[in-house]
């Protein structure tokens, strides 16, 4: 039998998957086994296919993603903490000609910055919103977030989170949907290949459909936080499909009523 | 051709400022500005000029909006009176840091906290000492007519993007609500993108093009020793600031013995205290600093030269009397005449005040 050598592998001709030119050739600063950079790449490959990068403006929180603009090779601004939709609001109106995103955490987008997600959502802000739920707050050691599972523990609530002193997590997205101004409202993960490729394919939706003006297209991103939550990568997305998925289920919430 | 009209001072910021080009006005309403959100949006700039308009959820949201309409290098600005300035000192923080243009304006109420809609000149301190976080300044410019109004909005944003800075005018309820007859500045059209791209380039999120690398606006740099080079950069501006923008304007004073200083309206009403002094045979001079921060110290302290005392005049407890003092350095006496929560000084009790507090007797 003959062997194959790594020359062999790397031919032109057997290359079948490469990382986006659009993402910045450098280290990302999310931990090992994190969601974050799988979004970040499912994002800059709808960019890179889309053939918008000198047309795309993007906002980076505060979060764990607040770092977005180093690795996005974009133009990209970063908001204040929850601001981001205001932002993205005078950039899209100033600029309409462009495709502008926000990419949120769950303590960015549905904690501090509540007023912001929903009057943007309101108004049909031509521009994507996308949503990494990992309900804790990552980057500041693992907090309880809006959207800490109830009995879920996280650093300010150690014995699981007690909705009767603690109040209920916020379904935001589902919230968002029923507002006017949302065209698209869908959530995924990014967490198997298959996964992978629906969010993919739903990010690629949300930019075209407020591109055309339909109004502000809302990608939830149910994701892992596997320090926050204190577990191996592994262990983290087992808990994620057990547990979170049946609190936030995946699919569309809302399309574009042509569709 | 030069045009003419009667106006109040909230209509002539906001028509000045369709007719400066301006590309973002975000707002929300609270009095005694909320003439500025009305006019614009009875004036329907977005259908002529093209400048957005638009009421925002916030005075957080506002700034916020500002903060990234600025960031694509386009004209933006935003109004509010006291509570509003307060809610906006994060977004103003973040522009600064993030050394971005724009025009805030404060309609100043009587305060703290919801305090009177009454005019007032109490958030001196928060203009010109910083109001949010951090290491920064705006500048800051305080009118005293109608006029003033319509002329630093054009001047404002130029101040705004010669500095890459956030500029301030800081006004109150007499100016903003009193009419006057307003010259109005000519059109100037708003850049166009290619005028944009040429001016800030370097810096905007206009887009990503092969020909540049990526601009980022951001006001985070983790690595001290990079943040203390950023805040480095920032206070050199502050002092380009002090040595080429300060304004004021001086009034009777080439034979004055005593001095009055004021801003704003309450610099309005010390003109007319002089007139009075003067008709009693004391020389007193006012000077009007027109701009708070770059603070016209030096213009003060020549006069501490020449006069027995300065009368400070303002709406407050006493705050721009700190930095006439230290403009002084104790070579005459200062004191503080001030009316607050909405009072405003008359003329006469300004004299008295001279009186009674510098002249003696
Ligand atoms: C005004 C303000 N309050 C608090 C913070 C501290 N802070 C930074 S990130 C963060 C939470 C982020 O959580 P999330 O949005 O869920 O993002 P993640 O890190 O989980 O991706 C907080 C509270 C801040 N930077 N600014
Ligand atoms: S703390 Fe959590 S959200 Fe942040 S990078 Fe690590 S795993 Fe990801
Ligand atoms: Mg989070």
């Amino acid at each position: 039998m003959a062997v194959i050598t790594r020359e062999d592998i790397i031919k032109p001709e057997n290359l079948v998957y490469k990382r986006t030119s659009l993402l910045v050739d450098c280290a990302l600063s999310y931990c090992p086994g994190c969601g974050h950079g799988t979004a970040h790449r499912m994002l800059m490959e709808v960019i890179e296919e889309m053939g918008i990068q000198s047309k795309t403006i993007g906002v980076a929180p505060v979060g764990c993603s607040v770092l977005a603009y180093e690795f996005l090779d974009i133009d990209v601004q970063q908001a204040a903490h929850g601001r981001a939709p205001a932002l993205a609001t005078a950039i899209k109106r100033l600029m309409p000609e462009k495709y502008v995103f926000t990419y949120q955490g769950d303590g960015d987008l549905a904690a501090i910055g509540t007023c912001e997600t929903i009057h943007a959502c309101n108004r049909g802000e031509n521009f994507v919103i996308i949503f990494i739920n990992n309900g804790i707050y990552g980057m500041t050691g693992g907090q309880m977030a809006p959207t800490t599972l109830p009995g879920m523990k996280a650093s300010t609530c150690p014995y699981g989170r007690d909705t009767e002193i603690m109040g209920n997590p916020l379904k935001i997205t589902e919230l968002v949907a029923t507002l006017p101004g949302t065209c698209y409202v869908t959530r995924q993960s990014v967490h198997t290949p298959g996964n992978v490729r629906k969010t993919k394919r739903a990010l690629r939706k949300a930019f075209e459909y407020s591109y055309a003006k339909k109004g502000l297209s809302f990608v939830e991103i149910v994701s892992n936080c596997n320090s926050g939550w204190k577990m191996t990568p592994v262990q983290s997305n087992k808990w994620m499909e057990e547990n979170m998925f049946p609190f936030f289920p995946l699919g569309d919430i809302k399309v574009p009523a042509a569709e | 051709m030069k045009e003419l009209r009667l106006m109040k001072g909230n209509e002539a910021l906001a028509e000045a400022a369709i007719r400066a080009g301006a590309d973002g006005y975000f707002g929300y309403p609270i009095t005694p500005q909320s003439e500025i959100l009305e006019y614009l949006m009875a004036e329907k700039p977005y259908e002529t000029t093209g400048m957005v308009v638009l009421q925002a959820e916030s005075e957080v949201a506002a700034i916020n909006m500002v903060y990234g309409g600025a960031s694509c290098g386009k004209k933006c600005w935003t109004s509010s009176s006291s509570p509003g300035i307060s809610l906006k000192q994060e977004g103003i923080s973040y522009m600064a840091g993030s050394e971005l243009p724009g025009i805030i304006v404060n309609v100043v109420r009587g305060g703290p906290g919801l305090g009177t809609i009454q005019p007032s000149q109490a958030d001196y301190f928060q203009a010109t000492k910083g109001g949010g976080h951090g290491d920064y300044r705006l500048l800051v410019l305080a009118p005293a007519s109608v006029q003033e109004m319509a002329d630093f909005i054009p001047l404002g944003f130029d101040l705004a993007f010669k500095y890459r800075n956030p500029v301030m005018i800081l006004t109150d309820g007499v100016i903003g609500q009193m009419m006057e007859k307003v010259e109005l500045p000519e059109f100037t059209p708003r850049w166009t993108e290619e005028e944009i791209i040429k001016m800030s380039g370097d810096w905007a999120t206009t887009g990503k093009t092969p020909d540049r690398e990526r601009n980022i606006i951001s006001s985070l740099i983790l690595d001290s020793a990079k943040q203390e080079k950023h805040v480095k950069k920032l206070g050199l501006k502050y002092t380009a600031m002090e040595a080429d923008e300060v304004r004021y304007e001086k009034f009777q004073c080439d034979d004055a013995e005593y001095l009055f200083v004021a801003f704003g309206s309450t610099a309005r009403i010390c003109q007319k205290s002089v007139d009075i002094a003067r008709a009693r045979g004391i020389k007193v001079g006012l000077l009007r600093p027109i701009t708070l921060y770059p603070f016209p110290t030096i213009p003060i302290h020549e006069l501490s030269n020449q006069v027995k005392g300065m009368l400070v005049v303002e709406m407050n407890l006493g705050q721009m009397v700190e930095d006439v003092r230290l403009a002084v350095n104790g070579k005459v006496q200062v004191e503080h005449f001030g009316r607050c929560g909405g009072m405003i000084p008359n003329p006469d009790e300004i004299v008295k005040n001279l009186v009674s507090k510098i002249i003696g007797g």
